[in-house]
């Protein structure tokens, strides 16, 4: 029973810890399945994290700081949309400047802001996103088995938890059952074949880096007025990246993508959990945990389990004539 | 001829000397940044403070990664400023590099005692000391016999902090449980509250009902969380009661701000050398404000203080960390 109360509890901290990495993960689904490479993912977690911890301490509305990381982190994205689709630059650069300039630009405009130093005052009351409980929470919580699945693991999580698990079935449906979501994936495949046909490539194109930018910002949001209550300055500590792993792992599909954020997650929740894990007299240290993310995507990558063939377009700006 | 030669010799020594006189200290702070609520504010603080009583100047920047320090260790020497005051361990080898370069330069440098160079002055604090004592109120304070502590990076500063502290703790309930856990190894466990965050509440659920962070920003998540889930909590470096008003049982105090007022205080004049700072010197303590007031029983107070004197007086023996790089109290 023990063992199973902390089971619970590992995953409980697994859904927490895999949710803004599940929203950065798909938001970089949408724009590298349109053949946009972004791994500005981070700095747009970031610029949202701050904005929407930002307007919701001056507001005090949770919601409009929300609006306000996804609008942030839009802003970012039209920075890389026109570097990459309408300048035709190259992409990868254009996403690591976009990191650098949300690192600094976030922590200066707080700095001159609030004066505390590149942080948001605490939020409270109704600048944080609280926890949702589920109906009949505390009758079946007594249930053995059922009632703390229900009770711990599936109640108590913030709103925006559901909203990226839902968004999980909706990216399916969007990609794989429309006209939109075939078109998407056509032009990060093949884009002279969507623009024969007399699609707009930019068009589509932009469409996708800003869903990505819509995700990213949620992303932050979540970071910073659901898990924390408050900026704090690089608060994103490299979940942008592990989120590309995930995606690389996952082989761009959004079912994979959710499986792959989960296992994530768990490693890093377990390693939180336990420090250093003795598996008869083997012990595994907790720094092992922490780089498994990257060591998995790099056997992924290396071709040992399947192989991981990116958008066919992706990274290359279409050309229309020369 | 020779006019003109000692004209230029009297205003170059006339230049010279103004530049000594000009020489204004500089302060180096380290990755956490200068408002980190911890252990880089408390060095800014005394810097303002000294800063305000004599209306000097000083220079000042924050490191923002591991290439730079070498380079802001020169740059300063170069511009003449004197004492160069750096904070943190990983100043350590950068300043070995540099120190032997500018022999007429007086550099400080905060956590590191280790370091052979006769122009620098290596203030260290006996963080094991005050952990001790807030080890022991996390003890009285704590209901279910689990109290927690939550380092930032691996490393054996912090890992000197933890053990000051589960001695502490151990010395008022000798079967209590510390729970340890670090953030990560790399720097940016300094600035990660959101596993702050989850690392506490994987603490509070093995039954820790008091937490110890050691962690510079990532502290800042632990303290929420305690806060929020209705445990206590244990700020550290500066005064951290006020973050959470009656939710913070006390704060450890590093006196990083005196050690850096007297430096800039005694100017380039600064006397060279390995200083350690403990209770004695009042360079570590535990906080006591109105924030945490309701929190602190007599008992609690009248045994610190206890401890406190048995300490100075050599009664009580705080096994440090460093002394064999393992711990009696804890495993980590």
């Amino acid at each position: 029973m023990e063992f199973f109360v902390t089971l619970i509890q590992v995953l409980d901290s697994t859904v927490r810890l895999a949710t803004p990495l599940l929203l950065a993960c798909l938001a970089g689904l949408y724009s590298e399945r349109a053949g946009i490479f972004d791994i500005g993912l981070e700095g747009k977690m970031l610029m949202a994290a701050f904005f929407s911890a930002a307007v919701a301490a001056v507001t005090g509305s949770v919601w409009l700081g929300l609006l306000a990381g996804i609008a942030s982190s839009l802003v970012l994205s039209a920075l890389h949309g026109l570097a990459s689709i309408t300048f035709r630059g190259n992409q990868l650069i254009s996403g690591v400047a976009i990191n650098f300039l949300a690192s600094g630009l976030t922590v200066l405009i707080a700095q001159s802001w609030f004066k505390q130093g590149g942080r948001t005052p605490s939020l409270f009351g109704g600048g944080r996103f609280e926890p949702i409980e589920f109906p009949f929470v505390d009758a079946i919580s007594g249930v053995p088995f059922i009632g703390p699945i229900y009770s711990e693991l599936l109640s108590g999580h913030s709103i925006l938890v559901y909203v990226a698990f839902l968004l999980v079935p909706a990216t399916w449906w969007i990609l794989f059952r429309t006209r939109f979501g075939l078109r998407l994936r056509a032009v990060g495949e093949n884009p002279a074949a969507v623009d024969t046909a007399g699609v707009s490539v930019v068009g589509l194109r932009f469409a996708a880096v800003a869903i990505c930018g819509v995700l990213c910002g949620i992303a932050g949001a979540y970071l910073a007025t659901a898990l924390q209550a408050g900026f704090v300055k690089e608060m994103t500590a490299g979940r942008g990246f592990i989120a590309l792993a995930a995606l690389i792992f996952a082989k761009w599909r959004p079912w994979h993508a959710m499986g792959a954020c989960l296992l994530f997650g768990l490693l890093q929740a377990v390693a939180l959990r336990f420090q250093n894990i003795d598996l008869g007299g083997v012990v595994i240290p907790v720094q092992v945990m922490d780089a498994l993310p990257y060591i998995l995507t790099v056997v992924i990558l290396a071709g040992f389990v399947g192989k991981a063939i990116p958008p066919r377009a992706g990274g290359e700006p279409y050309v229309k004539e020369r | 001829m020779t006019l003109m030669k000692s004209l230029l010799g009297a205003a170059a020594a006339v230049a010279l000397t103004a530049g000594a006189a000009l020489a204004e200290p500089a302060l180096i702070f380290d990755l956490g940044g200068k408002f980190d609520k911890s252990f880089n504010e408390a060095a800014h603080n005394g810097a303002s403070r000294w800063a305000e009583e004599t209306g000097g100047s000083y220079r000042e920047i924050e490191m923002q990664s591991e290439a730079q320090r070498e380079q802001a260790l020169r740059r300063f020497a170069e511009a003449g400023s004197n004492p160069i005051i750096t904070m943190g361990f990983a100043m350590a080898d950068p300043l070995s590099a540099v120190a032997s370069d500018y022999p007429d330069t007086t550099f400080v440098v905060i956590d590191v005692t280790w370091l052979d160079a006769p122009n620098v002055r290596q203030v260290g604090f006996a963080e094991h000391e005050g952990s001790y004592l807030v080890g022991m109120m996390a003890a009285m304070a704590s209901e279910t016999g689990t109290v927690g502590f939550v380092g930032g990076m691996d490393v054996p500063l912090i890992r000197h902090f933890g053990c000051g502290y589960a001695q502490g703790a151990k010395a008022v309930n000798p079967d209590i449980n510390v729970v340890a856990n670090m953030t990560g190894t790399t720097p940016a466990a300094w600035n990660d509250p959101v596993k702050g965050s989850e690392l506490t509440k994987a603490q509070i659920s093995q039954g820790a009902d008091v937490v110890y962070a050691a962690a510079g920003g990532t502290g800042v998540g632990v303290l929420q969380t305690a806060a929020d889930e209705g445990i206590l909590s244990i700020g550290v470096d500066s005064n951290q009661n006020h973050l959470h008003p009656g939710k913070v049982l006390t704060s450890m105090l590093k006196r990083v701000d005196v050690a850096v007022y007297d430096a800039m205080s005694a100017g380039d004049s600064v006397e060279t050398g390995v200083f350690t700072m403990g209770l004695a010197e009042e360079g570590v303590g535990v906080a006591m404000d109105d924030n945490n007031a309701a929190l602190v029983s007599d008992d609690m107070k009248a045994a610190v203080d206890k401890a406190r004197q048995d300490i100075i007086d050599g009664n009580i023996a705080v096994v440090s960390y460093y002394e064999n790089d393992s711990c009696p109290a804890l495993q980590f």
